[in-house]
């Protein structure tokens, strides 16, 4: 029979009826936000990606280029973040060079909707879009099922409500760039002390009106690695030797055939083909 | 994608329940309505929208502009309802440039009916669509989940609007002025909202009259009293 098979979608609701979890789509517990101030906007991100319990990525980028003034903070599926922003990107840039004019961030905001609505929430993209055009201002919030909000300040992933608690209280109307930096980056360090899915570093994006746009990479960085304040190396002789027998390169000659790699059979000369760090001491 | 416990296994087979929301779907728990007075129609609506139990919006703008003065009130699956109106909203645009004319309210609602009937299965969607015509003068029409289309003297519709069928039954009067109208508008959505869980925020209102559409904004620290015209 031609076509697709549908045979396994029963099978597997009949698994779920009796019980048995669907599988999980690796995702990133996140915090991302978004503020706009007097001539601009600003938005930022934490920088721990995790699938499960483990945290995949300790730096990761959360904030994605759509144009020079227009970026995405993304939550959500890591990989569904990726690939539709820079897919948006893409058409965006050959929207631009086809119109002649630069583009709007409510372009982006409906193209990004369009195609996770088209989706039914199967793309999970968790966006925060931000940008200035020759309209003005824009901050949106679109949800993977395809639906819009536009508001001044804006949060979104499992950090959110952390991140909104600070918004929610120290938020003030017309405020300048700084102000909007420093609500921003403590809402994210909000999220990221207080959220178990989000942590690491704070990125930040100022895209301000006629200025070029601004990418602080690790803005902030409360979770820096430091020297181990003790050794936990065990000391030469700890533990006991009991027998000692050497096994001459002769001897195992008679079990596995040996190669010789270099003929001079010098330690200096071998090649390290792979090197890994460890922690240093 | 089928959320936790919704699947179940029965004596003739497997049933999912498909009239649910998608796991993490933004939801419009809302308290919306319409109605016609003496110089056009009223549109009323709360400003929550929810994600569960989180206020995902407090401040949600649910009257919804598809034509110069053709509105509508938006419930059920925030995606949904802005993925119908703005195709409805190109729809009437095209309308409007093509017959050098605009569209009526009727015409609105009926591409809506089309829309939500045809789909019936896929959308989660009660709009109610109100709108002002030379032709006609004030209309409401009302799109519940499976539809069907109403035309009535005014409509609710949303999870807050149970509680207030019969506020709205007993208050009812037929060719009210403007200042009686908005005041019965404002007096059932707080009802709604006063009542209902899903419904809050401030009070938007939307009049429109042959003059055109004026926004109202009522406050619920000012008791829904101010600032009024915006």
């Amino acid at each position: 029979m031609p076509g697709f098979d549908f045979s396994n979608y029963n099978r597997n609701a009949a698994l779920h009826a009796r019980g048995v979890p669907l599988p999980k789509a690796t995702s990133t517990g996140t915090t991302i936000v978004g503020c706009i101030f007097d001539n601009g906007v600003v938005i930022a991100a934490d920088t721990r990606a995790t699938s499960g319990p483990i945290v995949a990525d300790k730096n990761c980028e959360k904030l994605h280029y759509i144009s020079p003034n227009i970026w995405c903070a993304g939550a959500g599926t890591a990989a569904d973040t990726e690939f539709t922003t820079a897919l948006i990107s893409s058409n965006l840039e050959l929207h631009a060079l086809s119109t002649g004019r630069t583009p709007r961030v409510v372009t982006v905001m409906t193209l990004l909707k369009q195609h996770l609505f088209r989706y039914q929430g199967h793309i999970g993209a968790y966006l925060v879009v931000a940008g200035v055009d020759p309209t003005g201002i824009g901050l949106f919030t679109v949800h993977a099922h395809g639906s819009t909000d536009k508001l001044p300040y804006v949060t979104m992933g499992s950090g959110s409500l952390a991140a909104m608690a600070v918004f929610e209280s120290t938020w003030k109307r017309d405020c300048t760039k700084e102000e909007a930096i420093k609500v921003c980056s403590e809402a994210i360090l909000a999220g990221i002390f207080n959220d178990l899915g989000s942590g690491s570093n704070v990125d930040v994006c100022v895209i301000e009106k006629d200025k070029p746009t601004q990418l602080l990479r690790n803005y902030f960085k409360p979770n820096e690695r430091v020297k181990k304040e003790r050794d936990y190396k065990f000391a030469r002789g700890t533990t006991a030797v009991l027998n000692e027998k050497v096994i001459t390169k002769e001897e195992i000659g008679r079990y596995v055939t040996v190669h010789e790699l270099s003929s001079g059979s010098d330690s200096d000369s071998l090649v390290v083909v792979e090197k890994m760090d460890v922690d240093e001491v | 994608m089928i959320g936790p416990g919704t699947g179940m296994l029965g004596e003739d087979g497997i049933h999912i329940d498909m009239n649910h929301l998608k796991s993490g779907e933004v939801n419009l728990g809302t308290s919306i309505m319409a109605i016609n007075f003496k110089d056009g129609v009223i549109l009323g609506a709360d400003s929550r929208t929810t994600t569960g139990a989180y206020i995902a919006n407090r401040v949600t703008d649910k009257l919804t502009q598809v034509h110069d003065t053709i509105w509508c009130c938006r419930s059920g699956s925030a995606a949904d309802t802005q993925a119908v109106a703005d195709i409805v909203q190109y729809h009437l645009g095209m309308y409007g440039i093509m017959n050098n004319e605009p569209p009526t309210t009727q015409t609105a609602a009926a591409l809506f009916q089309e829309l939500c009937y045809d789909n019936k299965d896929q959308l989660s969607a009660g709009i109610i669509i109100a709108g002002y015509d030379k032709r006609n003068g004030g209309q409401v029409y009302s799109i519940p989940l499976g539809g069907s289309l109403h035309k009535g003297p005014y409509a609710i519709a949303g999870s807050g609007s149970t509680y207030i069928y019969g506020f709205c039954d007993a208050h009812w009067k037929e060719g009210m002025t403007e200042e009686e109208g908005v005041q019965f508008v404002k007096d059932a959505l707080r009802e709604a909202i006063k009542w209902d869980g899903s419904s809050g925020g401030v009070i938007r209102l939307v009049v429109l009259t042959a003059q055109g559409a004026q926004r109202h904004l009522y406050l619920p620290d000012q008791d829904y009293r101010g600032p009024g015209y915006k």
